[in-house]
């Protein structure tokens, strides 16, 4: 591991229109991520999942402790245009984060934020509409997109800007399972190429995609290792309002029958123990 | 409630195309406009009146903008235009009489109503021609370049393009969410769009205000998503549509600057 780009210490807050009586959104948050890592962030709802990944783009500052995004703290001012450079971020519903009229406009508005002239903003526009497979889209309306479609056009304008870590909030919950797929391979392949990922979902199919896994519970953080551990303790998951992943719940099914496999992550690597 | 698209006039909307016209960089057609408007509203009498009428039939030729399609957008637009003509036949009192059917009027107010309803009719035909030939984004976009001198002077001209091109893209998504909540609103029994204008009116609350609180959630996500990626204000701020005066824009021009120019000098005759 070198030096972490994500750093937070001791990180804490708590939403200003929130009665004081009420627990912190987070706190006492310390983590480190470093590049190239492929993270995700799991919870139940309202554990602050989203608290969380907003803090790392400077879209919310912390009340109390410190974050910073490749040395640089996201309180100060200055920082800030930096710190976004740096850090992507795709959201969980679709038609609150496309800006432009068209699919091309909204994956040139980041490009056009930043200053680039026109005809280095045309050369990322077709290679990420390319990459994306949203070149015969590009004068297409949002509203005439579907939500695979839309997604892949919110994580193109944010490739675009070639930032070294991509956040995504949840980004397949509104997509069929098909889209999700395919959203699944994009930012796999982003993270190939050395993208640092943080991928926060709800669904444990998602984390055995990742490296580690982060589980919040009520602010605090409850859970920090690979999703292979977390799987290994079913009943911590359920503690955590997690449900364990379909293969962890038929193994242990089936360990309950006197049939011991190597505990499984995937339906590929149960069916593989039990063939194999 | 679909209903709410199907009825939608031509009148504001896009006619795609790609005529001269259609091509023309959306700065020269704003400004063709706007000294439209002035011109029409300098000249009196008919005859510069009928030059500047024939230079917008032209352009709505040589854009190809179905004139069937055209005319059933123009109703509402020819109905206040027959409502001004009548009120001026009231209006005046003097001079020589004339006769329509069993009413005696004055032929002052005969020439006058109808100046005044021919001039309405050109000068929304005028913005229409403009509206239908122009997308929305390029039209934002022009206005904004012609505007943006004021940015020295501290006026937000590229915030407010902006906010005029996102109000723009939301408005079929706001369209789509209206039906979705008219749906759920009468499966759980509401009853909307029956009765009288008034009741129908009462109706639709139930369903603008989710609709707003919706649309002000949005707007507060929306500003996050442009904040992550790096939305700074207009400042510093290039752009991706690189707009040119070419060999249409002349041709505009001249035509636009000849027409206007005659309608001025006919009509300082009178
Ligand atoms: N704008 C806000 N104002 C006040 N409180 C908020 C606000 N947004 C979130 N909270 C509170 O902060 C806590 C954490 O919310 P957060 O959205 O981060 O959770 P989450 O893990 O992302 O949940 P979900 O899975 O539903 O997305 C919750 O208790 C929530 O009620
Ligand atoms: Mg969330």
């Amino acid at each position: 591991m070198g030096q972490a780009i994500i750093s937070l210490r001791d990180v804490s807050y708590r939403y200003p229109q929130a009665s004081p009586q009420r627990r912190p959104a987070l706190s006492g948050i310390t983590l480190d991520i470093a590049p190239g890592e492929y993270v995700a962030v799991a919870g139940a709802n309202g554990s602050g999942k989203s608290t969380l990944v907003r803090m790392l783009d400077a879209l919310l500052l912390p009340t109390g402790g410190t974050v910073s995004i490749d040395g640089l703290d996201t309180r100060e001012a200055a920082n800030r245009d930096r710190i976004r450079e740096t850090v992507g971020m795709v959201f969980q519903d679709p038609d609150s984060q496309i800006v432009g009229a068209t699919v091309a406009d909204d994956i040139a508005f980041g490009l056009e934020n930043l200053g680039l002239p026109p005809e280095e903003i045309d050369a990322r526009l077709a290679a990420v509409a390319g990459r994306f497979g949203l070149t015969e889209l590009l004068e297409r309306e949002p509203y005439r997109l579907s939500g695979g479609q839309k997604q892949r056009t919110a994580l193109a304008g944010v490739v675009a800007l070639e930032p070294r870590v991509i956040v995504l909030d949840e980004p397949t919950s509104m997509l069929d399972p098909r889209s999700r797929e395919q959203f699944h391979a994009l930012a796999a392949e982003l993270w190939s190429e050395g993208t640092t990922i943080v991928y926060v979902t709800h669904l444990l199919e998602e984390l055995a995609l990742a490296g580690r896994v982060i589980v919040l519970d009520a602010g605090v953080i409850a859970f920090d290792g690979t999703p292979r551990e977390l799987c290994a303790a079913p009943r911590r998951m359920e503690a955590l309002g997690l449900e364990p992943p379909l293969a962890v719940r038929l193994a242990r099914a089936l360990s309950r029958r006197g049939i011991e496999l190597e505990p499984p992550l995937t339906l590929a690597e149960l069916a593989r123990s039990v063939c194999g | 409630m679909s209903r709410l698209r199907a009825s939608a006039t031509p009148i504001g909307r896009y006619h795609p195309g790609d005529s001269l016209l259609h091509r023309a960089d959306p700065r020269s057609k704003l400004v063709a406009s706007v000294l439209y408007v002035a011109v029409l509203f300098l000249v009196r009498g008919y005859p510069p009146l009928l030059l500047m009428a024939g230079l917008l039939g032209a352009g709505f030729l040589v854009a190809r903008v179905p004139p069937a399609w055209l005319y059933r957008g123009m109703r509402p637009v020819l109905l206040l235009a027959a409502v001004t003509f009548v009120f001026q036949l009231f209006f005046y009192g003097e001079g020589a009489t004339a006769h329509l059917g069993p009413l005696t009027v004055y032929q002052e107010g005969i020439r006058e109503g109808g100046f005044l309803a021919a001039r309405l009719v050109l000068l929304v035909l005028s913005g229409t021609l403009l509206v239908l030939t122009t997308q929305p984004l390029s039209l934002t976009d022009g206005l904004a370049r012609l505007l943006s001198p004021l940015a020295r002077l501290r006026f937000p001209v590229y915030e407010l393009a902006l906010m005029m091109t996102i109000a723009l893209r939301f408005i079929p998504t706001l369209l789509d969410e209206f039906e979705r909540i008219s749906l759920a609103q009468a499966a759980r029994g509401a009853d909307l769009g029956r009765g009288g204008p008034w009741s129908r009116a009462r109706n639709t609350l139930p369903v603008l205000v989710p609709l707003f609180v919706l649309s002000f959630r949005r707007a507060d996500d929306l500003a996050l998503a442009m904040e992550a990626r790096c939305w700074r204000g207009g400042r510093g701020r290039t752009s991706r549509r690189v707009l040119a005066f070419g060999w249409r824009d002349a041709v505009l021009a001249v035509a636009v600057a000849a027409v206007l120019a005659a309608a001025l000098w006919i009509g300082r005759f009178r």
